[in-house]
């Protein structure tokens, strides 16, 4: 029958329309305001999953956050979401969900053998079973018994947004504390950003609308609080929207579920399906609430077990009856408003179970009144029923709690609330590292003292419980907060509303191990964290074998590390710690909250930041034409650069070697846009050159270039390029193409925080300046051809610079050279760029002009043993490391990393020195990253590695593969042989110079 | 997530930032008379204080500025912000067990 649990009236639904969903391949009906939890227990169904580890059938235990077991995946690829909780789920139309990790269905799983096989699977099992060497032996099996639930194969087709926020206050919660907060300042006309996780507001009021606030019933102050909140101009509410993440200085992080609640096919089209916003807040109030905490005994984990909590929730917030007989067990008076609401919903209910000596409380003295049996100082020492709770046994304890009398009597129920007292909501205040304090009395971690400023914990959160109490710290947090943000009071304020002492749950019997018949870990399980499957019965292994901080506790047996994160576990494992050591509560101490509170989807920390918006593409001028010739392309940190050109049947390698050749041959073309460039100005422009470089560049005549090296203080090599002087005062540098930024920002923190006094200014004009190279026998005649330049090299010779008009633009040509050819590098502004290019390559056509990229550059640089920095450097090479000693200034008395030169380490023989590596075949082109060592392979392991190839190319002009290698001692090792190990062969390979072709550099002059 | 107040522009969040480690660190004025272990301590070894902390940042994504930052290293708490070159402002170190 349908939703043959649901009660004839009451809860906030909205009954006269019906939505049609399914679970597990079957079909139901709800109504709206419905969760996906509410829905199916209106229908019966209590069994949605299995648990992770024993894969033992798992019911509906909670209606909120702290959920862990009613995890479902939710709708089909590509819209689907693993591990959702049905208790938060809101229910739409068409809505279809399937339990996750059961197989080969929810109701018969062939991994529930694990739970017979359960000793085989203790605390520790993973770090004791997954070791060395055997470990592959285990993981198929074990990930194809555990897992959570599937992530989508298909790209994600929603869209996200991220959004910042800023306010005067921002609450976080909208149960009746956070509404008197929110309105307290609110009114004062305060920026108040208030969030709430649920689709609607009242907190825990939802499950008790007839409490009564200024003498209204609950659910009509809340309504009246709302649309208050909603005509103030300056106050923003956010519904299903969770406060994540609590960081420093007031920044915290929200997720806004915008359209999730909707049928697929009614989604506005304009709303992203999610929002990140980023708030920062001037003042916070966490009205974060309570979770109720439930008592471990044997067997606690059957479907039908729930929070009583929740049992009052689901009767009262949504008319359903989450059982036909019930049984409740309580150590507090908060566990009799569930028995209360079971009675007067017409659920036959069987009993309370007080932990307690006697029952206490004005719930207690109620129930009695009422004619509710109840058993106190009695426990349940265990529960029977397969995929629903079918019995419970009862048994009296003696006076301590530790032990139980007799076998237990059994009692039918298909329902048991449970009620081990309460837990203020702590996670964002101890994210934001504020600490806590046990309070003896309510037997539960509340806030003690705040780590930021301008931050208050208010109601359940801060372990107020009382609902009038709660609301006066309330209102008074909110005014404070209004005060402090600068929005007086005028005297004529609003009183903070008035409730009675409701919500108070003492006197509480601390019981965290509920005795059975058994000792713990027999005839059953005490489960602890139900998410992840850690009973009792592991902690207490833990302890055995010696672990005491409760953190690695935690790890060992990992409970809390689900993705409920333990909201309802983890004071009962410290409590049961600290049962067991016989130490005190606080002394065994809390473990760390970290973010999310729960979990976020990835898309939403990725909003729009996706495919080509992940991050900034940077092109130059000529990048279309590039395109248009067929170029691959490769990243150069957010450069596009042109890799290699391949023509018609080519693949790379043929590209290359064909690009490589036309160079030597001939002549060659390159985008050499990207390098960095960087404007040195002013008087003192020379003399800060001198500091920077590990050569001198005062001397530098004007209209001269030099190659310089720069290092960090420590030694290292760290950039390096050619700087020009165009003028007395005034120097182009350039710098590599990926250390452009950090190179600016490099000279910047010397000018600005050692020598202010300088006068020197630096201007980036990487992208002012379109570059590009030609290189090869023929570069002069074509520059000759479409400029106006002088080109003898009496008037312009090799490291000089000129300025003139090159196919009619004003440009800068630099005769520099990275290929060992005669090469000219013309720069004209960029928007002339591809002008120039394109009359380049027409002028240069009948020399057979062939534009080259990347990749043959770095053959042709390689061909000459020039290095690439973060190739063959990588923040530990030196400049003698690398031999270049020729560079570093003998005459300069101090430049930037001078001194750490002559530290005895950078003196050592033994350190990694670059040379040249010619494979024995000669055509065995090395990986790049290769190890090298001594031995050829006969030697047993280990064996000391001497060294690494740094880049290893075909050289089609040598005729033979030739490497770049860091080997320790190379430069005194010339001619030695090593080996290169490689995963099926060894290479034999000779230490030469680090120079494979025109080793007297003559064709530099043409 | 620090707010930090930029001397040049006010407060911004931390990701604005780059962070430059600890302040008053002055280059020696002749490094070739300085020892191996002086030298070594002025490049490698800084102070990693439980309390107060004498920071570099520079406003990377705003004005790019450096400027100094006085900060708690436990409670993260910004005590002062104040320019290049001046003197350290006189703050009570901040002690923790
Ligand atoms: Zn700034």
């Amino acid at each position: 029958m349908a939703q043959s649990f649901r009660l004839p009236e009451g809860g906030v639904i909205d009954r006269s329309k019906s939505l049609r969903f399914s679970f597990d391949g079957r079909s139901y009906e709800g109504h709206p305001g419905d969760t996906l939890a509410s829905a199916l227990l209106a229908n019966g169904v209590h069994l949605v999953g299995r648990s992770f580890k024993y894969h033992r059938p798992r019911g509906i235990f909670s209606a909120g956050a702290e959920e862990p077991n009613a995890l479902v995946q939710l709708g089909e690829d590509p819209r689907t979401d693993p591990n959702q909780r049905a208790t938060q789920v809101e229910l739409f139309d068409g809505l279809t969900a399937m339990p996750q990790h059961c197989w080969p269905s929810l109701e018969f799983d062939l991994n529930e053998t694990a739970s017979l096989a359960s000793r085989f699977l203790p605390s520790g099992f993973y770090y004791k079973t997954f070791m060395w060497p055997n470990w592959k032996l285990f993981e198929g099996p074990i990930r194809h018994a555990a897992g959570l639930g599937r992530a989508p194969r298909l790209p994600d087709p929603d869209r996200y947004d991220k959004t910042y926020a800023h306010c005067d206050l921002l609450v976080v919660g909208g149960g009746p504390a956070g509404l008197a907060a929110a309105l307290a300042a609110g009114r004062r006309g305060a920026r108040v950003l208030l969030v709430e996780q649920d689709s609607t507001l009242g907190g825990h009021l939802l499950s008790s609308p007839d409490s009564e606030i200024d003498g209204q019933p609950a659910a009509e102050w809340v309504e009246a609080a709302r649309a208050e909140l909603e005509s103030l101009p300056e106050v923003r509410v956010l519904t299903r929207s969770t406060c994540f993440a609590y960081y420093d200085h007031n920044f915290l992080g929200v997720l806004e579920k915008v359209t999730d609640h909707y049928a697929p096919y009614s989604r506005p089209q304009h709303l992203p399906r999610q929002r990140m916003w980023k708030v920062r807040a001037a003042q916070v109030v966490l009205a974060s609430g309570a979770i109720e905490r439930p008592p471990v005994f044997r067997d606690n984990d059957r479907p039908g077990i729930m929070l009583a909590s929740a049992a009052s929730a689901y009767l009262r917030r949504w008319g359903v009856k989450p059982g036909g007989r019930a049984l409740v067990l309580t150590n507090n008076d908060s566990g009799y408003r569930a028995a209360l609401d079971l009675k007067n919903a017409g659920v036959d209910l069987a009993a309370v179970i007080d932990l307690r000596l006697a029952a206490e409380g004005p719930l207690s003295a109620q129930a009695r009144d009422e004619g509710i049996p109840i058993r106190s100082g009695h426990a349940v020492t265990g529960t029977q029923g397969h995929l629903r709770l079918r019995k419970a046994f009862v048994a009296p304890m003696d006076g301590e709690g530790r032990r139980v009398f007799g076998g237990g009597e059994p009692i039918e129920c298909d329902l048991l609330a449970v009620s081990g007292g309460w837990n203020p909501t702590v996670h964002l205040f101890c994210q934001s590292k504020g600490s806590l304090e046990w309070d003896e009395q309510l037997a539960c971690f509340r806030p003690a003292r705040s780590m930021q400023r301008n931050q208050a914990v208010v109601g359940g959160a801060n372990g107020t419980f009382a609902l009038g109490e709660a609301l006066r710290e309330a209102h008074a947090a909110g005014l404070q907060a209004a005060e402090a943000a600068g929005f007086a009071g005028s005297g004529s304020e609003r009183q903070a509303p008035r409730a009675g002492g409701e919500g108070d749950f003492l006197p509480l019997r601390e019981i965290y191990l509920v005795p059975s018949i058994q000792p713990v870990g027999q005839g059953g399980k005490h489960f602890v964290d139900q998410q992840h499957d850690v009973a009792a019965s592991d902690l207490l292994l833990a302890l055995r074998e010696g672990y005491r901080s409760i953190e690695h506790v935690k790890r060992y047996t990992t409970t809390g590390m689900a993705t409920d994160q333990g909201k309802t576990s983890n004071v009962n494992a410290i409590g049961i710690v600290a049962e067991h050591l016989g130490k005190p509560v606080p002394e065994v101490g809390v473990t760390t909250f970290r973010p999310p509170y729960t979990a976020v989807t990835f898309g939403a920390f990725a909003g729009r930041d996706v495919d080509g918006l992940l991050d900034p593409e940077r092109t130059t001028p000529m990048h279309g034409w590039h395109q248009a010739q067929g170029a691959a392309f490769e990243d150069v940190g957010q450069w596009k650069r042109a890799w290699y050109y391949p023509r018609p049947g080519e693949d790379m390698h043929t590209a290359v070697a064909r690009e490589v050749k036309a160079t030597r041959d001939s002549l060659g073309i390159l985008d050499a846009t990207t390098l960095g460039k960087i404007e040195v100005r002013g008087p003192d422009a020379a003399r800060f050159l001198d500091l920077v470089y590990t050569n001198m560049f005062s001397t530098l005549k004007v209209g001269r270039c030099r190659y310089g090296l720069m290092l960090k203080e420590d030694g290292m090599v760290f950039d390096d390029g050619v700087t020009s002087r165009l003028a007395e005062d005034r120097f182009l540098m350039t710098t590599t193409t990926g250390g452009a930024a950090n190179v600016l920002d490099w000279l910047e923190e010397w000018l600005q925080t050692e020598w202010p006094e300088m006068k020197v200014y630096l201007t980036s004009v990487t992208e002012q300046w379109a570059t590009m190279t030609i290189s090869g026998p023929k570069a002069k005649a074509l520059l000759g051809e479409v400029s106006d330049l002088k080109l003898d090299s009496e008037t312009f010779p090799h490291m000089s610079f000129a300025e003139g008009r090159v196919a009619g633009v004003k440009a800068r040509v630099f005769r520099i050279s990275f290929t060992g050819e005669m090469s000219f590098e013309i720069n004209v502004p960029a928007r002339y760029g591809l002008a120039v290019w394109e009359t380049l390559i027409r002028a240069g056509a009948k020399y057979a002009i062939t534009p080259y990229g990347t990749e043959a550059m770095h053959v042709l640089r390689a061909e000459k043993g020039f290095i690439i920095v973060g190739q063959e450097t990588d923040g530990s090479v030196t400049p003698l490391d690398l031999g270049m000693n020729w560079i570093v200034s003998k005459k300069k008395p101090d430049f930037l990393g001078r001194r750490s030169l002559f530290r005895p380490d950078m003196q050592k023989p033994d350190r990694k020195q670059l040379v040249g590596i010619e494979t024995e075949d000669g055509r065995e082109v090395l990986p790049e990253g290769a190890q090298l060592v001594e031995s050829n392979g006969a030697a047993r392991p280990p064996v000391p590695m001497v060294g690494h190839v740094t880049s290893s190319y075909w050289s089609p002009n040598c005729g033979k593969a030739i490497a770049l290698a860091l080997v320790k001692g190379g430069q005194a090792r010339m001619g030695q042989r090593l080996y290169a190990p490689l995963a099926d062969r060894t290479v034999a390979c000779t230490i030469t110079e680090p120079v494979f072709f025109d080793k007297a550099g003559e064709r530099l002059h043409g | 997530m620090l707010l930090i107040d930029c001397p040049h522009c006010g407060p911004r969040s931390e990701t604005e930032f780059s962070y430059g480690g600890e302040a008053h660190i002055a280059r020696p004025l002749d490094p070739a008379a300085l020892s191996d272990a002086e030298w070594a301590d002025y490049v490698f070894l800084r102070d990693n204080p439980k309390g107060l902390i004498r920071e570099r940042w520079m406003h990377a994504h705003g004005c790019r500025r450096w400027f100094n930052v006085a900060r708690d290293t436990v409670t993260y708490e910004i005590l002062t912000v104040y320019p290049m070159g001046a003197e350290p402002p006189d703050l009570p170190e901040r002690r923790y067990p």
